[in-house]
């Protein structure tokens, strides 16, 4: 990012910090809270590596996805308690953000794309900007562009919603009150081959979002979202 | 610096922590009051353990029931984990077609019991189409027959003071090696209570096979696989107990 970049994106923005403090505190415990998961989920998924669909699923039935990686059901017992432990702390910070972010009007003002964004001409724009490498560094407006507000939007309400209903739905105890969560799934086994496949895509996304911030400039990046500005000194008041 | 700042900063930092703080309060009130505090509350995990099983307990009441299936939703195979116990004594009784078998109920109770396998099929009997799902993922559906532990534990009357239930099957000595092991388990008195909670002695309109736990085994509506204990010799009713397994003490989730 130029330093005229940043001046802009300042003069624009005024004494707001480009990400307020309940983005920032949340964004990183979300972080550790995704890893945790991700590493106790490998965990439970290696035990019995193959995905069905439907209520039930066993060795000797047919399966949707052979996972091609030998069976490892040693760690299995610990990985359960861990996988909780980090889906409460990410529920939580979940939780505080999206609070947050209606109370400091974080989604109404940084998320939400106006409605000339919304047009297909300058989505695609957008998109054939980003194929030919132009505008990666969207920092420089100091707003985001209307296909990451959209992502973002869908990380935050489709994806990470997703990923606790089809979680909830492998619960007995969750669908002995809200049957529902597992039938509409279309059962047991569904919940838990779309746990994994929203897992996937949450991955896609992660997987993108740092090659963003990287292309985007990706120390200036990580200092806004550790202290909330583009750069040191210029923290103007 | 501006007022519209202060304020922001205000109700971003304050609100979190005071619903943070406000809720740990809450939770400690409720948790001491209707004993929410799971047998492995302690350590780091213990808080999500602690967490998770408060939150259950509070949503799930004695009435919700497991979702039942139809007979054609039984499915063909039937897996098993876990070896047969190598205990002599029960080597004896499988041998025997389990006609000497007997089960002890005692702890907390006002009149302790040893009870034959036709003492349990005497008792009022019921059956319930489920489905069975291990902590490693994979799930099956089959029927299982037997009484409620209800039913059992109002003959024997437990005492006011009894909180847990514990499940001891035959012992495996000859087991050294390997992770799937025999289990005991314990619940809480919700889950004994509960209307799906039977000590099975058939499956799929058959007596109990030896793989899956003959002649008794633990069959709980709305817990994992690992929770229903297999080949039962004991049951304890107790005021504590101290979890020492592995994994997570509740497996309703």
């Amino acid at each position: 990012m130029s330093v005229a970049g940043v001046a802009s994106s300042l003069d624009r923005t005024g004494t707001r910090p480009r990400h307020s403090a309940i983005v920032r505190i949340t964004h990183w415990i979300a972080v550790l809270g995704v890893l945790g998961l991700l590493v106790s989920g490998i965990g439970i998924l290696i035990s019995h590596p193959r995905l069905y669909w439907g209520e039930t699923g066993y060795v000797g039935g047919d399966s949707l996805i052979d996972v091609p990686i030998p069976f490892v059901i040693g760690p299995s017992v610990w990985n359960r308690p861990i996988h909780f432990f980090f889906a409460w702390i990410l529920t939580l910070a979940g939780l505080a953000y999206v609070a947050g972010g209606f109370i400091t009007r974080h989604f109404r003002n940084d998320l939400m794309p106006g409605k000339t964004d919304l047009r297909w001409t300058s989505i695609r724009g957008l998109i054939l900007d980003h194929l030919r490498w132009r505008s990666a560094d969207t920092t420089a407006a100091g707003t985001y562009n209307v296909v990451q507000r959209l992502t973002y939007l869908a990380a935050v309400f489709v994806l990470f919603p997703a990923i606790f209903w089809t979680g909830l739905a492998m619960s007995f105890g969750v669908t002995s009150v809200f049957p529902v969560l597992a039938v509409a799934l279309g059962g047991h086994q569904s919940a838990r081959t779309l746990h994994f496949a929203f897992v996937v895509l949450l991955l896609l996304f992660v997987a993108v979002h740092i090659l963003m911030i990287w292309l985007g400039g990706f120390v200036n990046n990580l200092r806004a979202m550790i202290t909330g500005t583009l750069s040191p000194g210029r923290n103007a008041r | 610096m501006s007022n519209s700042f202060t304020r922001r900063k205000l109700i971003t930092m304050g609100l979190p922590v005071a619903v943070g703080a406000s809720g740990v309060g809450a939770a400690a009130y409720l948790a001491s009051r209707y004993g929410l505090i799971p047998p492995d509350h302690n350590g780091i995990l213990g808080i999500g353990e602690t967490l998770t099983y408060a939150t259950q307990r509070l949503l799930t009441s004695k009435h919700s029931q497991a979702r039942e299936f139809k007979r054609s939703d039984i499915s063909k195979i039937a897996p098993v984990n876990g070896p047969h116990p190598t205990d002599e004594n029960y080597r004896k009784l499988l041998a025997n077609g389990f006609k000497n078998w007997r089960i002890a109920i005692e702890g907390l109770v006002r009149r302790p019991a040893s009870l034959s396998l036709e003492d349990l099929q005497r008792l009022p009997s019921e059956s319930h189409i489920i489905l069975h799902a291990c902590e490693e993922g994979w799930s099956y559906i089959a029927e299982w027959t037997g009484v409620r532990l209800a039913s059992v534990l109002d003959l024997i009357e437990i005492r006011p003071e009894a909180r847990y239930v514990v499940f001891e099957p035959f012992p495996n000595p000859s087991q050294t090696t390997g992770v799937v092991r025999l289990l005991g388990s314990s619940i809480d008195m919700a889950d004994a209570l509960h209307p799906q909670t039977l000590l099975a002695y058939g499956m799929n309109g058959e007596a109990l096979p030896a793989d899956h736990g003959a002649p008794v085994r633990l069959r709980l509506g709305r817990h994992l696989g690992y929770k229903n204990t297999k080949y039962l010799s004991r049951i304890i009713l107790t005021d504590k107990i101290s979890f020492r397994g592995r994994g997570t003490w509740y497996g309703g989730i």
